[in-house]
């Protein structure tokens, strides 16, 4: 097991390599999910902005 | 074939479908990437010349081929909403950039990480390692304009404008490595003979490759929900899109 975890001697170069990619794949999971929920309460904010307009 | 093209040009439908693929798109991702690093790290087998070293390849090549394919698509989407003043084109091109920028950076990292070893640097000015990073600039130029307006359909316009000549960066991506000299290798898998590698590696790179392609598909989709939003906040089909 600790051969696999060594990588011949590149460990150091190999599981970084490997790391950020997760750290990139969780990231634009999390920073698209949040650019959406943005979205909607921008649009949801429209939306009352317009009722209460057309309401007055 | 032309009611199917009207139809990915209308924003409640492109909001709909978006919707319903997302579950689809990272289940089957992460089978993909599941099985890539599973087998990649863990089943194939040493390279003869690169050791264990090589296992970079399969965070490397699929972001790469990612980080020019995400462009292509941009480009393209941003010439469909030039020509035909299609917003949804904007919309895909806006969720695009920030995803093929990330992946462009992973590229150079991991490019860095395993030039290190096996060049003896982390960055060289070589053609292929340049052009990687122009089409990152590229990117960040193509969000940034889209941001610089007041107007938000001028910067859809100017980022679009911006995306569409910028894609002559990517055959230069491409074929670097077969123009000039460089210390970047050239094609491994797609070449006349056939793939240059065994059965062992090829399959999680594949896997890989297609687990990253889907990953983008399914963040190309939650973000394009987000853009169409932007875009359409007048309309009525919003309404009851919002409140689901």
């Amino acid at each position: 097991m600790s051969d696999f975890w060594s990588m011949g001697g590149y460990a150091r170069y190999v599981w970084p390599c490997f790391g950020f990619a997760g750290i990139v794949l969780a990231w634009n999971l999390w920073a698209a999910r949040r650019s959406l929920s943005a979205a909607r309460r921008r649009a949801a904010r429209a939306l009352a902005m317009a009722a209460s307009e057309g309401a007055s | 074939m032309w009611t199917w093209f009207y139809k990915l040009a209308s924003p409640p439908y492109v909001y709909g479908v978006a919707a319903a693929l997302i579950p689809w798109l990272l289940g089957t991702a992460a089978l993909a990437i599941g099985y890539g690093l599973i087998a990649g790290l863990g089943i194939a087998p040493p390279d003869y010349q690169q050791g264990e070293a090589f296992r970079m390849i399969y965070v490397h090549v699929p972001s790469a081929i990612l980080s020019v394919t995400v462009y292509t698509i941009m480009a393209l989407a941003s010439a469909v909403a030039l020509i035909w003043r299609i917003k949804v084109g904007h919309a895909v091109a806006a969720a695009s950039a920030p995803i093929g920028a990330s992946f462009t950076l992973l590229t150079l990292v991991t490019g860095s990480l395993w030039g290190r070893p096996m060049w003896g640097t982390y960055w060289a000015w070589d053609p292929r390692l340049t052009s990687e990073l122009i089409l990152l600039f590229l990117y960040v130029g193509v969000m940034s304009l889209r941001s610089a307006f007041e107007d938000p359909s001028r910067g859809d316009r100017a980022a679009a404008l911006l995306a569409v000549v910028g894609v002559v960066n990517v055959p230069i991506v491409h074929f670097s490595v077969v123009w000039w000299n460089s210390l970047h290798q050239g094609a491994t898998i797609v070449t006349l003979e056939g793939p240059k590698m065994p059965g062992s590696m090829l399959w999680p790179l594949l896997s890989m490759w297609l687990g990253f392609m889907l990953f983008y598909g399914a963040v190309l989709c939650i973000r394009v929900q987000g853009e169409v939003l932007n875009r359409e906040r007048q309309s009525a089909w919003v309404q009851e899109a919002i409140k689901s």
